[in-house]
């Protein structure tokens, strides 16, 4: 009796200790050619694994059970398999892919390549190159909206958002903004999708259904040099209600308020602060902080950073899985 | 606090006007280019020769660059570029192609060429240095429609000022070439050291009068004997001597200046802020690393690539007007927007402090404070130049 007591109270331990409860961040650190992964219960590193050249832009299958990875310097983008956290394959990614987004469907795989000034389009089941539309100089953000109609590409030089249609694969518009845009971050519904411009220091909000910008954001960081307020990363909450903008050698992340673009809020973080991800719940924030190698923990709630978690050289991209 | 303005919507009919459905009329930009570097004369260490065509590639990855943002506006970029081998070549050049309605510039020539320029261009004339680092064409000589992609001397020096300053090696001993380019880089250093605290302990020219039957690397620890000092700074721009200095030191000292660590425009070692992009795509086309003269060659062309895009017409006057207002901001690859001084139309910029194989530092470093912008802590700011030239 007392041993099957003991055998039941073990094989709940078991259950409880599974990965399902644990929730992980992965974490690309571009000068080290690994991938750092972290639980975000214990907001600790658990595994670094190693990847390909000069890691960036990763982003999850459909299903989570797949994570893909621009390995920029190899030319190639990586599919790391979850359960085993081994790579499984390569995909044709054209020349140095750095950021890239998959398509609702599950299949289509849009690649910005960065040196080419061109997006390639992969099916990531058959692996075949479906297209290479020419963009401007150095493509650079990507983002499908999440009803599967536009890709978006922003190129850097060039200034431009390129928006691609994605039964056609032409590009239908674009639309100059600010200084090297980087990012592309869509609302939920798809109607509105938020740009980030580095050195223009400024975020635009660009009405999805006209295809014209309805209103631009800009940032005063206290204290800090207006030079050094470069927007980067944006990061939405599902509710609709805030949206955090990645301020990146100004150290801080700006939180607005999604429905008047309204800067509500500063927080510091690490240095230079480049992408972020909200855990599955949305409590958490999650942020790359280049310089100083390490990611900042917001809680979203009370708005305040409450951990640093060191992870390789120049963490650059991360997402965190909502199944795991 | 974010800023929701009349300006803003302005802004919006402005890009609504820019995309290429609404454009018809393709737009065609053309830039001359004309450069004369004159011959450096023999120099004992040209194991590494520079390049011939630095400049010119700058400017033709800068016109590619801009045609590539051109065709989803349906403007195009040409270059009509003449590499003279004369200043009387470079002068005729410039003054075929301004008789061919040529309106916007690049020159890469020595400050008396584009002097000589400078006054034959007429009023609709917009031209960017991007050759010369001389004082004068900043602090008096300035002309309204001339622009300066270049940094001057000061502006390098007052980098590698700082830098020395933010180390503690305030006291440094000086060795100066025997060129004009070598007193006006070394005059330039001595500003910088009173700007920012610094004692020159030695102030020696290299003359040649040094015995030549010893090889330069038996010379030079002779020549660099005295009580201390921290660091040796060579002034020797085209690089005779200078290259025999670091390692040959009489005190076991580091060597900075125009060889040793160097403030420089531009150097293959800069990667960060995105340049790895540009190196590789320079890289690409002219088959060699990419230096000082072809970024200010770029940087012009991307100036009026930028203005263009905005505009939507390619008038020097108000290209011009646009580069000066607050409105313009180059994103040039240095991690700080590039905007021009509106007094002696001085391109700001930060400047890269690198060895050979190595980014070392990159000014204006953080405590260097200025009222306005940090960036006009380098190089001869709004007070030190009797420039006005917008006003």
């Amino acid at each position: 009796m007392k041993s099957m007591f003991k055998q039941t109270a073990l094989a709940a331990m078991i259950v409880l200790s599974t990965p399902a409860l644990a929730s992980l961040a992965y974490v690309s650190n571009e000068k080290d050619n690994t991938l750092s992964i972290i639980n975000t219960e214990s907001r600790e590193v658990v595994e670094t694994i190693s990847v390909g050249q000069r890691p960036r832009g990763i982003l999850l299958s459909m299903d989570h059970t797949k994570l893909y990875i621009c390995a920029s310097d190899d030319d190639t983008v990586q599919v790391l398999d979850l359960a085993t956290r081994k790579i499984v394959d390569t995909l044709p990614s054209g020349e140095d892919p750095e950021q890239f987004a998959l398509h609702p469907n599950n299949k289509h795989l849009y690649i910005s390549n960065e040196d080419d000034a061109i997006v390639t389009v992969v099916d990531v089941g058959t692996k075949e190159v479906l297209a290479q539309i020419d963009v401007g100089i150095e493509p650079e953000g990507m983002a499908v909206s999440p009803d599967g109609k536009w890709a978006v590409n922003t190129s850097e030089t060039t200034s431009m958002l390129h928006w691609i249609n994605t039964d056609t694969f032409e590009i239908e518009k674009n639309i100059v903004i600010g200084q090297r845009p980087r990012h592309v971050e869509f609302s939920k519904d798809s109607k509105i999708a938020w740009a980030s411009a580095e050195i223009g220091g400024t975020v635009h909000i660009i009405d999805v259904d006209n295809l014209e910008q309805i209103h631009e954001m800009s940032f005063k960081v206290p204290g800090v040099n207006q030079d050094r307020v470069q927007p980067v990363g944006i990061e939405l909450t599902s509710d609709g209600k805030f949206a955090f903008v990645a301020l990146g050698p100004s150290n801080h992340v700006a939180v607005v308020d999604a429905q008047t673009y309204e800067v509500l809020d500063y927080l510091l973080v690490g240095s230079r602060v480049w992408q972020l991800d909200l855990d599955k719940d949305e409590k958490h924030l999650y942020t790359t902080n280049g310089v100083s190698g390490d990611v900042s923990v917001i809680d979203v709630e009370d708005l305040k950073v409450i951990k640093s978690i060191k992870v390789g050289r120049y963490p650059w991209g991360v997402v965190i899985d909502p199944s795991s | 606090m974010p800023r929701c303005s009349a300006k803003g919507f302005i802004s919006l009919i402005a890009f609504a006007l820019l995309s290429t459905s609404v454009l018809a009329e393709p737009l065609k930009v053309r830039i001359g280019h004309v450069q004369w570097v004159p011959d450096q004369g023999p120099v004992l260490s040209n194991v590494i020769p520079e390049p011939e065509d630095a400049g010119l590639r700058g400017a033709e990855l800068a016109i590619a660059d801009n045609s590539t943002t051109g065709k989803f506006l349906g403007q195009t970029y040409s270059l009509q570029s003449k590499v003279a081998d004369s200043e009387e070549a470079a002068v005729a050049a410039f003054e075929a192609m301004h008789q061919n309605g040529m309106e916007l510039f690049v020159v890469n020539a020595p400050a008396q060429t584009l002097k000589i320029i400078m006054d034959k261009a007429g009023d609709n004339t917009l031209v960017f240095n991007a050759g010369t680092k001389d004082a004068t064409l900043r602090t008096g000589q300035c002309h309204s429609n001339l622009l300066h992609t270049m940094p001057s001397y000061a502006m390098l020096t007052d980098a590698l000022g700082q830098w020395l300053n933010q180390r503690r090696w305030n006291e440094v001993f000086l060795i100066t070439g025997p060129t004009e380019a070598d007193k006006g880089w070394a005059d330039a250093f001595r500003r910088s050291a009173k700007r920012f605290g610094l004692e020159i302990v030695e102030d020696k020219p290299w003359t040649f009068e040094a015995d030549l039957r010893r090889t330069a690397s038996k010379e030079l620890p002779l020549f660099t004997q005295a009580s201390d000092y921290d660091a040796v700074v060579v002034a020797d721009v085209r690089g005779d001597f200078g290259e025999y200095v670091p390692f040959n030191t009489w005190l076991p000292r580091p060597v900075v200046g125009t060889q040793g660590m160097s403030p420089v425009t531009w150097h293959r070692v800069v990667e960060s802020w995105g340049a790895a992009q540009l190196q590789n795509r320079f890289r690409d086309l002219a088959d060699r690393d990419m230096n000082s003269e072809d970024y200010a060659a770029w940087a012009a062309i991307r100036s009026i690539g930028t203005a263009v895009t905005a505009l939507g017409n390619a008038a020097p006057n108000e290209i011009r007007s646009y580069l000066f207002s607050d409105k313009f901001q180059l994103a040039a690859f240095k991690g700080r927007k590039q905007t021009y001084r509106d007094w002696n139309g001085q391109l700001r910029q930060p400047i890269p402090l690198v060895h050979p194989r190595g980014l070392v530092a990159r000014a204006p470093f953080e405590g260097f404070l200025h009222p306005n912008t940090e960036m006009d802590t380098l190089g001869f700011d709004k007070p030190e130049s009797e420039c006005r030239i917008n006003n």
